[in-house]
């Protein structure tokens, strides 16, 4: 069949500076570039253009230009060319639109609608260049009161399990054969660096990266894929993941094609065999069933560990966060409207869930009013981009948050969402051999650690300029925001006051 | 209380709860307890689970949700019936049910072995898999419940129907439904449209029998029944997945 689609992207080469190296020949693993050799010249396919700009970026002489083709349709704000376009391809195809990355529409993103305070005259700022600034953050269910030997002054109370957090940053879960090991292993090498954690995923935990496991969290998903008792005994905290921003209620395929020997010996499915993670965990029907498995888990692993409970940020996320804390949950993850994923059908991704501020808010607030939020860490992701949406997201109540399109960015992702195709130019969402070559763990931990770094000194600045000089003391203090260009319900499911006001 | 013997241990397990009573028995493993007798047994879950050796579990009584979930190694007879969430997950080992089982019986086992006199409940070895050597088993004497086998990516499902009186169908709807691994082993009756649409239906060959035929005579061993006339009463089918790749082409990037 003929395919009505256009090229999305127009690839212009300056012809003046082109040397005919070929470079972007090799760099493209879409097939765009080809070398023509009967007019000895490089050429493109545009059609296969999807805009990563890895070939602009590694041409030696500068000469690609990569531009989005207008596609001018009639002007029709309903009938716009994506709108358009899907049609078509669904009725050449007959098949679920499938798409990576998070949601890309105009949903409101709220962290743009908070503003931050500073101390003025009445309290001094704190230059965090000279003073000691605190950001370590404690995950673990706390306990409701701390007794104190009246003599001695050591601890009396028992604590449950704590993992500490030089800054409230993770990397959030990204399986062994959605990303490469290679990536798994950078983030590995970085939260280790860096006094975070990273996440497996659901798809095993590699012998390879088993040196990091100090500074690792497990899942346990609706695969159970890798999961043993030495998946559970090797990690700090382990995982059960209900749902996924990206794709609230939705399970996951791993197409046979992408299960080589190592992606299967990691997972414990036989090669090429597709790696099916049902929509629901079938031991998993209720509160209580929750609970059921997350004491096994903490029998399996003798009460050594948080056990977290992840869930997409559904509309009744309030009760059913209240539910988890009381299964036994030590934390919790919400995960939003703008959470990624390596694929996902395109109407859930757009439609799904609702954005991570107002989950966030109105968790927090719900466990307060119940009393139980010192029973659970609360640990938020889902499109959290900068310093400024972690410092927002803390005060709103988080906390930690979890980062992994950031994160994926930071190693060279232009979030070019072709993730399921399992191409990806930038060698991240992709388990082919040659492709996860491109990143190099010992640079990409590099990256990653930086970017921490960077996001670390901005939030102690930040922090000094409200003259506060421990995270712990803005943590669900909201007072310190103040929103703008919000209705009142907004306002007050945020639990934030109108900004001069 | 506890009374002890060389290797043998007995345990009371009255009024025990279930985080008091798995301490116990890891502590007694850790002492080299190669066999353990529960008494008074009154639901106590997660027995099994963290015990990583092959120590000898006698349960006299009813054990909690979660029995032998996450284990490696162990074997546990039970002498009773056991609840939900049996062998979850289960890695190695062996739970022999002197009775019926709940819901869930087995899900995502990925090594071991399971015997259930009886019969189970809804959704029992859903998603179970294997890689190389390790194959999980589950042989059920009478029937099951729907979903049996649902997601089955690897190992081995018995269900023997002893309780289908002559010319009785299964009960089970959606058996292997988005099965893509492993083989159902089922005797008696079933209709087309109980089996999933990812489910293939053979005769079985001589492979298939020099597999089934040691399940049949070890559930013959576990429970003092007769391999023979088990064998005897015919009627056995091999239940396959079509395809290693069910979903395919459903999607488009």
């Amino acid at each position: 069949m003929k395919t009505y689609l256009p090229a999305k992207f127009i690839v212009e080469r300056d012809e003046a500076r082109c040397i005919q190296c070929q470079v972007c020949v090799r760099q493209c693993s879409f097939e765009t570039h080809y070398y023509d050799p009967e007019d000895d010249e490089v050429c493109s396919r545009e059609h296969n253009c999807v805009g990563c700009h890895r070939c602009m970026l590694f041409c030696p002489t500068n000469a690609i230009t990569i531009r989005e083709n207008p596609r001018d349709y009639r002007q029709n704000f309903n009938w716009r060319p994506e709108v358009i376009e899907d049609i078509k391809k669904q009725a050449e195809t007959g098949s679920i639109l499938l798409t990576g990355m998070g949601n890309d529409k105009e949903y409101p993103v709220y962290w743009d609608h908070l503003l931050l305070n500073a101390a003025q005259v009445s309290n001094p700022s704190i230059d965090p260049l000279r003073e000691p600034m605190e950001l370590t953050t404690f995950i673990g269910r706390k306990p409701e009161r701390v007794e104190l030997d009246p003599v001695t002054m050591d601890l009396k109370t028992i604590l449950a399990p704590q993992v500490e957090l030089a800054l409230p940053v993770m990397f959030s879960a990204m399986s062994y054969g959605a990303v490469s090991l290679n990536v798994q292993e950078s983030l590995a090498r970085a939260a280790t660096a860096a006094g975070v954690m990273w996440n497996t995923g659901e798809g095993g935990f590699h012998r390879s990266l088993q040196k990091y496991a100090d500074n690792t969290i497990v899942q346990v998903a609706s695969g159970r894929f890798g999961v043993h008792p030495e998946y559970l005994d090797a990690a700090r905290i382990v995982e059960i993941k209900i749902g996924q921003g990206a794709k609230p209620g939705i399970g996951g395929h791993l197409p046979g094609e992408k299960v080589s020997e190592d992606v299967a010996m990691t997972r414990m499915i036989p090669q090429g065999s597709d790696a099916i993670s049902p929509a629901p965990q079938h031991d998993i029907y209720s509160i209580e069933d929750l609970a059921q498995l997350v004491y096994a888990i903490k029998e399996a692993t003798n009460y050594t560990k948080p056990v977290s409970v992840k869930i997409a940020a559904v509309h009744n996320a309030a009760a059913i966060a209240s539910g988890m804390v009381r299964a036994g949950a030590d934390m919790i993850v919400l995960d939003g409207l703008r959470g990624s994923t390596g694929a996902a059908p395109k109407v859930i991704r757009d439609n799904v869930g609702i954005p991570i501020e107002l989950a966030l808010a109105a968790v927090d607030t719900r466990l307060r009013e119940e009393g139980i939020r010192n029973r659970a860490s609360l640990v938020v992701a889902g499109g959290i981009r900068r310093s400024t949406d972690v410092l927002k997201a803390v005060i709103l109540g988080a906390d930690a948050v979890y980062i992994a399109t950031s994160a994926l960015v930071a190693l060279g992702c232009t979030t070019c969402q072709q993730c399921p195709t399992g191409k990806c130019a930038w060698g991240i969402c992709t388990t082919d051999p040659i492709l996860t070559k491109r990143i190099n763990p010992e640079i990409g931990a590099e990256r990653l650690t930086n970017l921490l770094r960077g996001w670390s000194l901005e939030i102690k600045d930040m922090l000094g300029g409200m003259g506060i000089n421990a995270l712990e003391s803005v943590r669900g203090n909201r007072l310190h925001l103040r929103g703008v260009h919000l209705t009142d319900t907004e306002l007050e499911v945020l639990g934030v006051r109108q900004a001069g006001n | 209380m506890v009374t002890a013997t060389k290797s043998t241990v007995e345990i009371d397990a009255m009024g025990l709860t279930h985080r008091q009573m798995n301490a116990r028995l890891r502590e007694l493993v850790a002492d080299g307890s190669q066999h353990i007798i529960l008494r008074n047994c009154y639901g106590q879950k997660y027995i099994g689970t963290n015990l990583n050796t092959s120590v000898e579990i006698e349960i006299h009584g009813t054990p909690g949700g979660a029995l032998g979930s996450f284990m490696k190694g162990p074997r546990i007879t039970v002498h009773g019936n056991a609840q939900d969430g049996t062998g979850n997950t289960m890695d190695e080992g062996l739970i022999v049910i002197h009775g019926h089982a709940g819901d869930i019986t087995g899900l995502s086992a990925r090594g071991g072995k399971i015997f259930i006199r009886d019969y189970v409940g809804y959704r029992n070895g859903i998603h179970m898999k294997e890689y190389k050597e390790k194959k999980p088993t589950i042989v059920i004497g009478s029937s099951s419940q729907d979903f049996l086998g649902e997601y089955m990516a690897g190992g081995v499902l018995v269900v023997l129907g002893l309780d289908l009186a002559e010319g009785e169908y299964h009960r089970a709807n959606f058996v292997g439904t988005g099965m893509h691994g492993g083989v159902i082993y089922l005797r008696g009756k079933i209709h087309d449209y109980q089996l999933g649409k990812e489910v293939g239906v053979a005769e079985l060959d001589e492979n298939d029998w020099a597999i089934l035929r040691p399940l049949i005579e070890e559930y013959a061993d576990h429970f003092g029944a007769d391999a023979e006339e088990i064998i005897g009463r015919g009627e056995f089918f091999k239940l396959y997945a079509l395809s290693l790749r069910p979903y395919g082409r459903l999607y488009t990037v």
